[in-house]
Parts: structure tokens; sequence; C-alpha cells
């Protein structure tokens, strides 16, 4: 219990640490390493509270690809980073402010919800072990219950994918490309052409 | 001992300092597309949080989702990003009232 809780501390401080980082990194491409850090370390508490098959997608799908396209943007694109900080330390006391009003806010909600929550009556609340592993859980739920909404997850992924190819494409001029119709429709009074040259003249 | 409110604290402390970096960084999209992704972690968390202390698996198919949703978002984001910076050579956000039609 005890390397439990240490364990707990270790990720969730080192998650707050860099996730308080991401926002104040002067450097974006070290905001999108300190964004992985903190996933990681989310990946790692999803471990704790026994959702492994979570935590490795987590790490698989943002790690793996939405990190790698947030650094892809970053240095693709040539953005002069200091200009966009203006204003940062301006409204620093304001946000500040209503950050921790915020978390005091959200943190009474949580204590004293516990007098009149459907907990009430039972013991102090324990992750609990399953005999069937979590991936197999999940597999038994997801493609019985939760179907439909599997398939409207596909097909939303589907739509951001469209979306985002015909934002980005665009049409090159001058790009020379095969036209196999064209090709076909070719016979031989429109393939050759008669030109009378004059003597001593090119065309 | 790690009760359930341990998660919830830190999902909220985690969301704050997304709300946070979306005040801080104004002009700079991507900072905000990344706050984005950090208020969905703490999403995350919670439902993870919750699934695991009332033992039921529900809740992790919903942080499916979410990972899901998020993943589009960011993908459609940085699309917009990047056709954004192609047309006005900047991503100030101040500027984004040109992307209208």
């Amino acid at each position: 219990m005890v390397l439990y809780s240490l364990t707990f501390y270790l990720f969730s401080s080192v998650a707050v640490l860099s996730a308080l980082m991401v926002i104040s990194a002067k450097n974006p491409v070290h905001s999108v390493l300190f964004l992985i850090l903190s996933f990681v370390n989310a990946s790692g508490l999803f471990v704790l509270l026994g959702a492994e098959f979570l935590a490795m997608i987590l790490v698989v799908v943002y790690v793996g690809a939405v990190a790698v396209l947030f650094l892809f943007v970053v240095m693709m694109l040539d953005i002069n980073f200091v200009k966009l900080r203006e204003g940062f330390l301006q409204y620093l006391p304001f946000g500040a402010l209503l950050g921790i009003v915020l978390v005091i806010e959200l943190g009474i909600l949580f204590l004293t919800d516990r007098s009149s929550n459907i907990y009430n009556n039972q013991t102090p609340l324990q992750p609990i072990v399953n005999e069937v592993e979590n991936t197999k859980m999940i597999g038994q739920i997801l493609y019985t219950e939760y179907f439909y909404l599997f398939q409207i997850c596909g097909i939303i992924l589907l739509v951001a994918m469209i979306g985002s190819i015909t934002l980005t494409l665009r049409d090159k001029g001058g790009v020379k490309r095969q036209n196999i119709a064209s090709q076909n429709t070719v016979n031989a009074s429109t393939a050759i052409e008669k030109k009378k040259v004059k003597i001593g003249e090119g065309i | 001992m790690i009760t359930l409110e341990h998660y919830l604290f830190l999902g909220a402390i985690i969301f704050t300092l997304g709300v946070l970096g979306i005040f801080l960084n104004k002009k700079n999209l991507i900072i905000i597309l990344m706050s984005i992704e950090l208020i969905l972690l703490s999403v995350n968390i919670n439902f993870i949080a919750f699934s695991a202390y009332i033992n039921d698996i529900s809740g992790q198919i919903f942080a499916m989702l979410t990972l899901t949703v998020a993943a589009a978002e960011a993908a459609i984001g940085l699309a917009i990003l990047v056709v954004f910076f192609r047309n006005l050579g900047s991503i100030e956000v101040n500027k984004i009232n040109q992307l209208k039609g």
C-alpha cells in the first residue's frame, strides 16, 4: 500500500509539473516534449488503476501519433515564437488567480460530497483486481454493448482524415500528369500534323 | 492510502493547468491546442478513476471515445493551423477572424 501511494505521488507530481511546463515553456518544441512526459506519466497512473489497455493506447496514440504530429507542425512551420509570447506576463496574475479559485472550488466539491454521495455506506474504495484481464473485459463489452459507439468512432476518424486532407491539399500549377483518356483517343489523323517549312527556317 | 479524491484532485489540477494555458498563451495557437489535449487528458483520468473505483468497465470505454475525439480534434486543428499559416504567414490568434468565408 505504501508502494502504491509512493508510485501515485511520483507519477502524479511529474504529470502536474510537466503540464505546468507545457504551458510555460518558451520553446514550443520543449512544450511538446513535456506534453509527451505528461502523457507517459498519466499512462503510468492508468496502470496503477488497473486499466492497462488504455495506458498502452494512450502511449501509442498520443506519444506515437498526436505528439509527433505536433512536433512535425512546430518544426515544419517557420514561426516567430518570441513575438507570440507577448502578453504572457500581462495575463499571469489574473490567470493564476482564476486557476487557484478553480482548483479550490473543485477541491471543496470533492471533499464535501463525501457525506451525501452514493458510496456513503461502503467501505473506502479500492481499485478492484478482476479475474478477467482488462483487455478481455474491454473487448467483451466494446463489441457487444457499445458496438454502435465503436462504429461512430470509426466514422469520426474517417471524417477527420478526409477533412484534414482536403484542408491541406493544394493544387500546384505546372505539374504534368498523365491523361490516359486523351492518350487512348489519339489516332493517325490527330497524332500527325503536316507543316510546310520554309527553306532556311525552323519550325 | 490513495482514494478516489486523490485522482479527482489530480484531474482538477491538470484541467486547471489546461485552462490556464489557454489564458496565458492566447496568441499561440499551437500551445492552445496542447492545452486542449491536457484538458482531455484530465477528463480521461477522471473517467478511468471512476471506472476503477466503481468497478465498472464502461468508464474505460468512454475514455477510449474521448481519446478518439482528441485524436480527430488534433488532426483537424493542426490542418487548419497549417492552412492558416500558409495564407497569413503567422499563427496569431487575433488574426484568425480572417478565416471566415
